[in-house]
């Protein structure tokens, strides 16, 4: 089980995670159309890189925008839980030493203590996303099954991952069930609204460039998003 | 597959629909027909797989479902947060499930659809702004317009308006004899006051080409005068085209995207037939928009600009108070309290906060912002083209709610909103709610306070 989960599974899951935001990459720029957006992305690049870039990175800064602002609980979960998600995988030491092992090259590694909070700190996030989607009659009323299925999806990984570090139980199973839900997690990003690890950037980008060379950019500072 | 005399899906392209559509008062006979339309449904899809882009199909896919735009929106504010208003709620369950049933919806769906799409958005954008993901459902819902209208599930008053640019050019029946006329009559009424005062049709080569909305001509005359005499004293050398005089785009709002190339392109015609030197709209948000922001696309000219450099109101006003073109007496700036309407369609959607805001910096001496203002303001209530839809008073008067808290919190009892549906939305809050406000254009405010040039004013 295990050779198959780290060998074969292995190069399925990571094939389709990249294949796959390559082709939605591919897919996204290629259905652009200036005329049915109505944005001029080909002229006035200047202001659209311009749009852009503030566009994302306004909103890649905790608090940096109205809407993080104005939801300020729940930012802090949004941002808890992304930078766990993000931060500890790829920097994680057992991770690194596997990586060194099969490619012979390695990241720097985050201290356990460090990677032990972040986990913790992320399925506490994530946690509490769950019940605000229940408890807020706001979300509750756009909440779908598919929705808490690929909250479980990403959590189940880290879950799992933290119970075979610590040797909490039956390790082999945990790390059998940890290495088999990252997978199931890398498979799902291409092929679900797990995509928005890519999307975000390219729909952030496009709606800056609307703002950037249509809808004011020429003429003010730009938005204040 | 039935279709109604009135309600069809064929867009009016004639005097003859447009009056029988007229005669049927309120659009009773309309929508009753409209209960049986049937939806074309392959031709749905048709449209929507050509239409539907990766950026829209992008949007519906990866909503997060977070119910950040809640807050956003003032229809979710205004409904005591119904969590029927929250935006991605209203989009996902309209466009959202067209577009998983493959198009295949029925007459219900159409009409569930339509008012949502009318009544309960104003596609003012604002919950763009506040998505992670720059989700604009404004957009959205002005895409989902094309699509209703396409299956004549649309408001009869915006079936009729569409017709009339389609018929005039104009969102009104106001002929190229009966603009010429008019403007001909504002200039002999208000010559006497007024040495030297022209309104002056079809000149080349002017530095500005002025144009209107079709309501100043038919039903305030009186604006196209002030506007004359402001350029007047500020020593514009100015015209109005004779045809293509038009900004509006009530297809706009109706989702008729041929409607809204036809309308858009008449002006284009006028700026490369006289070739003035720019061109300056009325203070009208949503005409500015229509012409200006999003007509070239419609046009299709590809660099997203019109073919000479445009201007709203109130970028002329900011500059002819900056140059010292128009100057005001200080005695005579407003005294008392002023809030300002900041319109979504130029201000969020174009950019110019900050001219209203040099504006009010020579006219006003107690301004007071509006909270949240600027791109960030809540739309008037009436935007959209709600404020014209019968069928949806009520809930337009409900939606008013917001603007109208909002001004009561500056304390201001005048409001400066040069946008006719913002200076329409805000007159009919205080009809309802009675909070004692006055209301006003620009122009009527800067000519009580301009100062004359000696050699301008007339003869004792």
């Amino acid at each position: 089980m295990y050779e198959f989960v780290t060998g074969p599974l292995a190069w399925i899951a990571f094939s389709v995670f990249f294949f796959g935001l390559i082709w939605r990459f591919v897919w996204y720029i290629r259905g652009l159309n200036w005329q049915l957006d109505r944005v001029s992305y080909g002229h006035h690049t200047g202001y659209g890189v311009k749009g852009a870039a503030r566009s994302i990175v306004s909103w890649l800064i905790p608090y940096g925008t109205h809407s993080w602002r104005f939801y300020s609980g729940f930012t802090l979960l949004v941002f808890v839980f992304h930078i766990g998600i993000i931060i500890t995988p790829i920097f994680l030491l057992g991770h690194n030493l596997l990586l060194e092992e099969r490619w012979g090259f390695r990241l720097p590694a985050l201290p356990d203590p460090v990677a032990d909070t972040l986990t913790v700190a992320m399925m506490i996030a994530a946690l509490f996303i769950m019940l605000r989607r229940i408890a807020l009659p706001e979300v509750r009323i756009l909440t779908t099954f598919y929705d808490i299925a690929l909250l479980l999806i990403v959590v189940t990984p880290f879950f799992t991952g933290f119970l075979a570090y610590h040797q909490i139980g039956d390790y082999s199973f945990w790390l059998i069930a940890h290495i088999l839900s990252g997978e199931i997690m890398l498979i799902a990003v291409p092929l679900t609204k797990l995509s928005h690890a890519l999307l975000f950037f390219l729909s952030r980008a496009q709606i800056g460039m609307d703002y950037g060379i249509k809808r004011g950019g020429m003429k003010s500072q730009g938005l204040p998003w | 597959m039935p279709e109604g005399i009135l309600c069809n899906k064929t867009p009016v392209d004639t005097v003859e629909q447009l009056q029988a559509l007229l005669a049927d008062k309120s659009g009773k006979q309309y929508y009753e027909e409209m209960k049986l339309l049937d939806v074309d449904t392959p031709a749905l899809w048709a449209t929507i797989q050509k239409s539907l882009k990766s950026r829209l199909r992008t949007w519906l896919e990866i909503c997060a479902r977070c119910g950040m735009c809640a807050d956003s929106c003032f229809f979710y504010l205004a409904n005591d947060r119904d969590p029927t208003q929250v935006p991605s709620y209203k989009i996902q369950s309209t466009l959202g499930d067209m577009v998983r049933r493959k198009g295949k919806v029925d007459n219900a769906f159409m009409h569930y659809a339509m008012d949502t799409a009318w009544s309960r958005c104003t596609c003012c954008n604002r919950c763009g702004m506040y998505c992670p993901f720059g989700i604009d459902m404004g957009v959205m819902f002005s895409y989902l317009r094309g699509l209703l209208f396409s299956q004549g599930f649309v408001p009869w008053e915006l079936k009729i308006g569409s017709g009339m640019h389609r018929i005039y050019r104009a969102q009104m029946d106001v002929t190229t004899d009966d603009w010429v006329e008019t403007c001909g009559w504002m200039c002999e009424e208000y010559e006497e006051d007024w040495p030297g005062l022209e309104f002056p049709v079809d000149k080349p080569n002017a530095d500005i080409i002025y144009t209107v909305n079709a309501r100043e001509v038919k039903h305030y005359p009186e604006d196209l005068a002030e506007a004359a005499i402001l350029f007047h004293l500020a020593g514009e050398n100015w015209t109005v085209p004779s045809e293509g005089w038009e900004e509006t785009s009530l297809a706009m709002f109706a989702g008729d995207w041929v409607g809204c190339k036809k309308q858009v392109e008449s002006v284009y015609a006028a700026m490369e037939r006289l070739k003035p030197k720019r061109m300056v709209v009325t203070e009208c948000g949503h005409a500015y928009r229509a012409t200006v922001i999003e007509g070239p696309y419609w046009a299709g000219l590809k660099t997203g600009q019109t073919p000479v450099e445009s201007f709203h109101y109130v970028e002329w006003v900011a500059e002819a108070l900056r140059t010292g073109k128009l100057k005001i007496d200080p005695a005579k700036r407003i005294k008392e309290p002023v809030t300002y309407q900041d319109s979504c369609n130029y201000i969020r959607n174009a950019g110019l906060r900050e001219c209203a805001r040099e504006i009010m910096s020579y006219i006003a001496e107690d301004f007071r912002e509006m909270r949240p203002c600027g791109e960030h303001n809540f739309c008037c209530g009436g935007g959209g083209g709600l404020n014209g839809i019968g069928r949806y008073r009520e809930q337009r008067n409900v939606g008013l709610k917001v603007k109208r808290d909002q001004i009561l919190a500056t304390g201001a009892k005048l409001v400066v909103s040069p946008c006719h549906n913002c200076w329409d939305a805000i007159r009919d809050l205080e009809e309802i709610y009675h909070i004692g406000i006055r209301w006003s254009f620009l122009k009527p405010l800067l000519l009580k306070m301009v100062i004359v040039p000696e050699h301008l004013r007339p003869e004792e």
